[in-house]
């Protein structure tokens, strides 16, 4: 299948149509959520979480004996919340850092939840098979039913992060100040953590324990690249979010047996590439164009500044000079005086260069500059 | 000396970290309207006396109260002003923004700051002389204009009281001038201002209040009377002299 047919297929296809809405909406407010993360220094809050809703599933699962995915995504709602807050917990009681903390509350769920499912495996019935689908993720079962859900959720949750927002913001810039101005911090903390683990939650069915936090990173890192401003940082990663979803099923759904949320995962690691090399302010590419152009401009100033030294002790500032003067100089090569001559800085006749009107006030601002500089 | 107004009351505050006490005990009573220093070595709980005060901490012991009445019902009277390295300065957001941050407390929860507020913040910005850099990003900032634009955000709270951690820390002499103005100047307003400070030799010249700490209150009183050898000695540990200069 094409592009062009897929086109097509969004159009007229329920199933691929509700696939990609949902994907989309799941990006949406992951991107959102995981801009606080990443600002946080909590991007690896979203891995252990995704981990700890996995013996929520089985033991959902055991309990209930369906596979009604809402009923098993509030077994992994309610794991993901006790990962959550033991993570919490162990940072502030013991000397234990969050990444250790991270760490184990990540492996011991992970591993409790692997038991379990190996367990309901061995099991003689037949209902058992297919809760694997939530290691990876199975974007094929989303029904309209689900996706109207995240839709919902996801309301709810930009209307929180609207009224909020001035809460949020001074959290995750300066929390014991927060507390200052008498903001009760720890509940804005367990506003924000509890909808990470639900937004996390949502996403389980699609993109599976295992590649969940890369949703949540992914768009927030890409994002963080391209703006200085928090609310275009939120709105973007939800934008970014939203593209990998839609772009990742239509590429999972145009080649056969290429499983969604692999895909999906990848198209928002390709956003995160992008950014880090394109962005104009703090992308690879453009900082070292800038590193080299500053390296010659240095290059040229310094050159300018000598001759400008010289040409101060002149009563007359365009007074001719030798350009054989500058020898002494290092770094003066024909190439830059041709390019101060470009620049109407000097004029050079023969052997003999002056400085003109234009270049030594430019000089003069030259070292203005540096003195503001130093301030 | 008259009957004089206590701006803050500390009555046997103690703090610990896992059993070790990091404060001890402390009684402090600061005057309204003075200019004090905190001084005491490394370790000796300085930034912790301020935080313990703030609510930040939660002390094992003691009370603090704010012109009589306990903190938590007074904490639109005080202002303050963190260590600048308590932040990440790569969050994305301005300078302005920063400071606009002074206001929240006033409006509550919920409200957004408006017109009122951005006037508030550009006046702090002004009189802390970094109006020119509203828009900067507040990675692109040097160190100095960091510690401005912190304590612009305090004046935007328009507290009666400030506590300062460290505000001279890594300042260049120009911005550091720049700023014991700004606190003289508050001083003048009959404000209490309260400096966690490392340089011994500025004490006389910057304050008229001191208190001497190391985990125990040493000493507090107006730096005249009580700032001497003997408590700094007492203070330090070692003998130690500090040349007054006038």
């Amino acid at each position: 299948m094409s592009f062009t047919e897929y086109f097509e297929l969004l159009f007229n296809d329920y199933t691929l149509r509700t696939i990609s809405l949902g994907t989309a909406i799941l990006g949406a407010i992951c991107g959102m959520l995981g801009s606080f993360a990443v600002l946080r220094k909590q991007s690896l809050l979203g891995d252990a979480i995704s981990h700890a809703a996995l013996p929520g599933i089985a033991i959902a699962f055991l309990i209930t004996g369906t596979k009604e995915t809402n009923v098993l995504l509030i077994g992994a709602l309610i794991s993901g919340l006790i990962g959550a807050f033991w993570i919490r917990g162990i940072t502030r009681r013991t000397h234990l850092k969050s990444d250790t903390a991270l760490g184990l509350i990540l492996s011991i769920f992970f591993g409790f939840g692997m038991l379990l499912l190996t367990y309901i495996q061995k099991q003689p019935n037949a209902n058992q098979a297919g809760l694997d689908k939530f290691l990876f993720g199975q974007a094929a079962t989303l029904l309209a039913r689900d996706v109207w859900f995240m839709a919902t959720v996801t309301l709810v949750c930009l209307l929180v992060l609207l009224l909020f927002w001035k809460e949020f913001k001074i959290l995750l810039f300066d929390a014991d100040y927060a507390k200052t101005l008498g903001f009760n911090t720890k509940m804005i903390d367990i506003l924000i953590t509890s909808f990470i683990v639900l937004a996390i939650v949502l996403g389980l069915q699609t993109v599976g324990v295992v590649l969940m936090s890369a949703m949540l990173l992914a768009p927030a890192a890409a994002a963080r690249q391209w703006t200085n401003s928090l609310g275009i940082m939120v709105v973007l990663a939800a934008v970014f979010g939203a593209t990998s979803g839609v772009v990742g099923t239509a590429i999972s759904a145009s080649q056969n047996n290429l499983s969604t949320g692999p895909v999906i995962v990848l198209v928002a690691a390709t956003f995160v590439i992008l950014s880090f090399i394109f962005s104009p302010s703090r992308g690879l590419l453009f900082r070292q164009i800038r590193f080299i152009k500053n390296r010659k401009d240095l290059q040229l100033h310094k050159t300018l500044a000598f001759m400008f030294d010289i040409a101060k002790s002149h009563e007359n500032i365009s007074h001719p000079h030798a350009v054989k003067i500058l020898n002494n100089f290092h770094g003066y090569t024909k190439k830059s005086l041709s390019k101060l001559e470009d620049k109407e800085y000097i004029r050079v006749e023969g052997l003999m260069w002056e400085m003109t009107e234009k270049g030594y006030d430019f000089a003069l601002n030259l070292y203005n500059q540096q003195v503001e500089e130093n301030d | 000396m008259g009957k004089q107004k206590f701006a803050v009351t500390v009555d046997d505050l103690t703090v610990a970290y896992n059993y070790k006490p990091v404060l001890w005990d402390i009684d402090l009573a600061i005057p309204e309207g003075v200019l004090m220093a905190i001084v005491g070595p490394n370790g000796a709980g300085k930034s912790t006396l301020i935080k313990a005060i703030l609510g930040i901490i939660d002390p094992i012991a003691g009370s603090v109260s704010i012109y009589g009445k306990p903190y938590k019902k007074q904490r639109k009277l005080v202002g303050y002003v963190p260590q600048k390295g308590s932040v990440d300065w790569d969050f994305p957001t301005t300078a302005l923004d920063v400071v606009m941050m002074g206001t929240y407390g006033s409006l509550g929860w919920i409200k957004r700051p408006g017109k009122k507020e951005k006037k508030t913040a550009l006046e702090s910005l002004e009189k802390v002389g970094m109006l020119s850099f509203k828009d900067r990003q507040i990675s692109q900032l040097s160190g100095g204009q960091q510690q401005r634009v912190f304590l612009a955000r305090a004046l935007a709270q328009d507290a009666d009281i400030y506590f300062m951690d460290e505000p001279f820390q890594g300042v260049d002499a120009t911005t550091e001038i720049a700023i014991i103005n700004i606190l003289k100047e508050l001083r003048k307003k009959g404000k209490t201002v309260v400096v966690v400070h490392h340089d011994l030799q500025t004490v006389p010249e910057y304050f008229d209040w001191v208190t001497f700490l190391n985990v125990k209150k040493i000493a507090t009183g107006p730096v005249k009377e009580i700032f001497n050898d003997d408590n700094l000695t007492k203070t330090y540990g070692i003998n130690y002299k500090v040349s007054v200069q006038k």
